[in-house]
């Protein structure tokens, strides 16, 4: 992984929006999105194509809306019929697997995480598709390529991650006296101590919640400098980088409100939206409810609501995890031109640009032209979420992605572990030994 | 005309013999039982055995999910018998299916023998008792995750407006108050289950047997010792056998109500099973979990069969 600060990061973007100053002509998009170009490959589409699209169910309503919009707009241009099939984001995982295994259903999928990573001798090579996307439309975010790429090769084109923020409500935290998210994880914890101390406790999820209590959790160990396991995938979660984040966590503990053991994904949106808590982590969701709310009181919450990045730990850089989704195309289909003629059409501005708005910044792009996009300045409270893939880190990391590491996130390893410590249901120390254990088993092979 | 019997051809006196052999055949009573039983064996075949069958081979295969495994022996029982997790998830089952049966034996029985009186609007409340069962799991699950919320609980609020407690009860969030909390909804589900059978059962007893005893002098409990209950054993046999493999082998409600959490302390094996063979891909693994629960089901089945359904006194040679 390419080591980034923030500061880098935004030296980075800096230059890449400079490079890709180019004008467009796009209803759609802002002014300084990237323009509409005729400069991508030319696909010989097969006669008679047909396609078969298996994605995740919305979040947002704009987003299928979009989507549909853009299919329509494909088939008209190209005349292949394309037939798109939604599942809740949990069922996606085994029904991609079981498409690429037996060989039939959707030609192309659009999962999450390192899916492509667990059958890629299944999957049409996309290196030539990438690297034209990438070298038109701004690059790649270095997660982006860890994600997308094996041994080389594209096997699937990352098309945007799912972004995590902390969520507070400002006219809290000042009551509290900070005027800001701390930038650094002491800060942090002396923030939340005296938001406790205020009677507003922030909440972050500590049981089976598949996206928030990963997203946090992998964060809270990757901070300081703890993982799972090494380059070669041996675990090396038994550091003392780990035992001093599992203090950490246990100081942190103290100052939720109760119950957050018990929270799946929905429950630290409802307990934020009631006024119970003053700070959590989540997508763009929580904001956009209180935002389109009719409720005067909710109007208010939405006002008064705020978002940040995570503080940076003893590691030095950011250490976040998100969702990141991916769009593959399996070799099964008949139709692989098409296919591709497709996921190409999805990435161009003039299609990914409005789709990217529609979805009202739940999506954030992969490829770094698309910074530029007015959904992340015309709410200023969205441009913390504009960043997401360049601060992002594999959920695998430091090692290789593939089955081990899909399989250690959904046994909820490093979660349970934070929450065993935190709770102080186990010592530091058993916890890290249970969650050695497990991880062990996964990447035995 | 001339009949069929008189043709000369050969090939036609071979299609007679025929017709008289499947006429003969389809007069069989054995092959008629044997014909009318097969699309149930076939359904029995394709939807139970094979799937139990393949199961079962998954468990000795390191499987992923859509990928082809190879078989590794006793591999994945022998990691489960060590895995804390595991072990854990067998705990919480045994906790989960003991408790609630007998909560839903007693109480179901309780219930039962109060709908067998003569209660004003009888039929209203034996239909109404049947509603918990009648509702979808995952929607009586939702309402009970909605009254167990650490924020938004029913049950707190209204013990907060009472003065009773001053903070918000943490159903889901305490290990044990977890487990307990998974049980009282477990068992609120099933009780109508238990009572309307039993009650079945209890309809069935003559009331001249309790008008015989009362005229020996028997009090209501030992009309209940010595009439009710013998004469319901096997009710509650059957009854209490399948109540036990619902709680045994139920998903729905821990699913919904805490997914295994809070620190997996409600983890039963089946959605341990599921965690680790959809989400997490180890199909095998997953499998394995699941036949470990067969043995447990077998004996459930062995113990209220042999137990309760063949005592002596049940055949009279009680004294």
């Amino acid at each position: 992984m390419t080591k980034l600060t923030r500061r880098n990061f935004l030296a980075a973007s800096a230059s890449v929006a400079a490079a890709s100053t180019v004008a467009t002509t796009n209803a759609f998009a802002a002014p300084a999105a990237p323009a509409a170009t005729s400069a991508g490959l030319k696909f010989d589409i097969e006669k008679g194509a047909t396609l078969r699209v298996l994605r995740w169910k919305r979040f947002v309503q704009g987003d299928e809306d979009l989507w549909n919009a853009n299919v329509k707009k494909f088939t008209e241009k190209t005349g292949v019929a394309v037939r798109t099939d939604s599942e809740g984001w949990e069922d996606l995982r085994p029904k991609a697997a079981v498409a690429a295994n037996v060989g039939s259903g959707p030609d192309i999928v659009m999962s999450w995480f390192d899916d492509p990573q667990q059958y890629p001798t299944k999957l049409i090579d996309l290196t030539d598709l990438a690297t034209s996307l990438g070298s038109r439309l701004g690059g790649w975010y270095d997660v982006c390529r860890k994600y997308g790429t094996k041994d080389g090769k594209w096997i699937a084109l990352p098309v945007g991650v799912v972004g995590n923020a902390l969520v507070y409500r400002e006219s809290q935290l000042k009551a509290a006296g900070f005027d800001a998210v701390p930038k650094d994880t002491a800060g942090f914890l002396k923030m939340c101590q005296a938001l406790k101390a205020k009677n507003t406790p922030v909440g972050f999820a500590l049981g089976k919640a598949v996206g928030d209590a990963n997203n946090w959790a992998h964060w809270l160990l990757w901070s300081h400098g703890g993982k799972l396991v090494d380059k070669k995938g041996a675990v090396a979660i038994n550091s003392p980088e780990t035992r001093a984040a599992l203090e950490y966590a246990k100081q942190l503990y103290a100052t939720f409100i109760p119950g957050t053991l018990s929270w799946q994904d929905p429950s630290n949106n409802k307990a934020y939206l009631d006024g119970q808590i003053s700070m959590t982590a989540n997508g763009i969701s929580v904001y956009y409810a209180a935002k389109n709310s009719t409720d005067p009181k909710m109007q208010e919450m939405a006002k008064d609501t705020q978002h940040a990045h995570f503080p940076i730990g003893p590691a030095g850089k950011p250490t976040e995890l998100m969702q990141i989704t991916q769009m593959m195309i399996f070799k099964h289909t008949k139709f692989p031109n098409a296919a591709k003629a497709f996921v190409q059409f999805m990435f161009e501005p003039e299609q990914y640009n409005p789709w990217m708005e529609a979805s009202i910044g739940y999506v954030s792009q992969s490829l770094k032209a698309y910074e530029k996009n007015a959904i992340w300045t015309s709410d200023p409270k969205a441009t913390v979420y504009r960043d997401s893939a360049a601060l992002m880190i594999d959920h695998g990391h430091e090692g290789p992605l593939g089955q081990a590491s899909a399989a250690c996130m959904a046994d909820y390893v490093v979660v349970d572990m934070v929450a065993e410590a935190a709770s102080g249901s186990k010592t530091v120390q058993q916890a890290i030994d249970r969650a050695a254990d497990r991880a062990k088993r996964f990447y035995k092979a | 005309m001339r009949s069929h019997r008189q043709l000369p051809c050969g090939r036609s006196h071979h299609a007679y013999r025929g017709l008289l052999m499947l006429s003969r055949l389809l007069n069989n009573r054995n092959v008629l039982g044997m014909l009318f039983m097969a699309p149930a064996v076939l359904l029995l075949v394709v939807f139970l055995t094979y799937p139990l069958g393949l199961g079962v081979w998954l468990g000795f295969t390191d499987t992923k999910i859509g990928g082809e495994g190879s078989f590794i022996g006793l591999d994945n029982y022998s990691y489960l018998l060590g895995d804390s997790l595991a072990q854990l998830s067998l705990f919480n089952t045994l906790f989960y299916t003991i408790t609630a049966s007998i909560l839903k034996f007693v109480l179901g029985l309780w219930l039962a023998i109060l709908l067998n009186k003569n209660l004003p609007l009888k039929s209203f409340f034996r239909a109404i008792v049947l509603l918990p069962w009648i509702v979808p799991t995952a929607l009586s699950a939702l309402a009970f995750w909605w009254m167990y919320d650490s924020q938004f609980s029913v049950i707190s609020w209204a013990l907060m407006k009472m003065g009773l407690i001053d903070h918000y009860i943490d159903f889901l969030g305490e290990p044990w108050l977890a487990r307990i909390s998974t049980v009282v909804a477990n068992v609120w589900r099933g009780i109508p289950f238990v009572a309307i059978s039993l009650l079945a059962g209890l309809q069935t007893i003559s009331p001249s047997l309790y008008e015989a005893a009362a005229i020996d002098g028997a009090k209501p409990w030992q009309q209940f010792r010595y009439v009710t209950l013998p004469l319901l054993t096997p009710i509650i046999a059957v009854v209490m056998t399948f109540s036990v493999l619902f709680t045994f082998t139920d998903f729905q409600l821990i699913y919904v109500l805490t997914r295994g959490g809070p620190l997996n302390a409600t983890h039963l094996m089946a959605t341990l099973s599921f965690q680790r063979a959809i989400p997490g891909g180890s199909l095998g693994e997953g499998a394995a979990l699941a036949t470990y629960m067969i043995p447990f089901l077998l004996a459930a089945i062995m113990f209220s069969y042999f137990g309760l359904q063949r005592r002596g006194w049940q055949q009279g040679g009680d004294k």
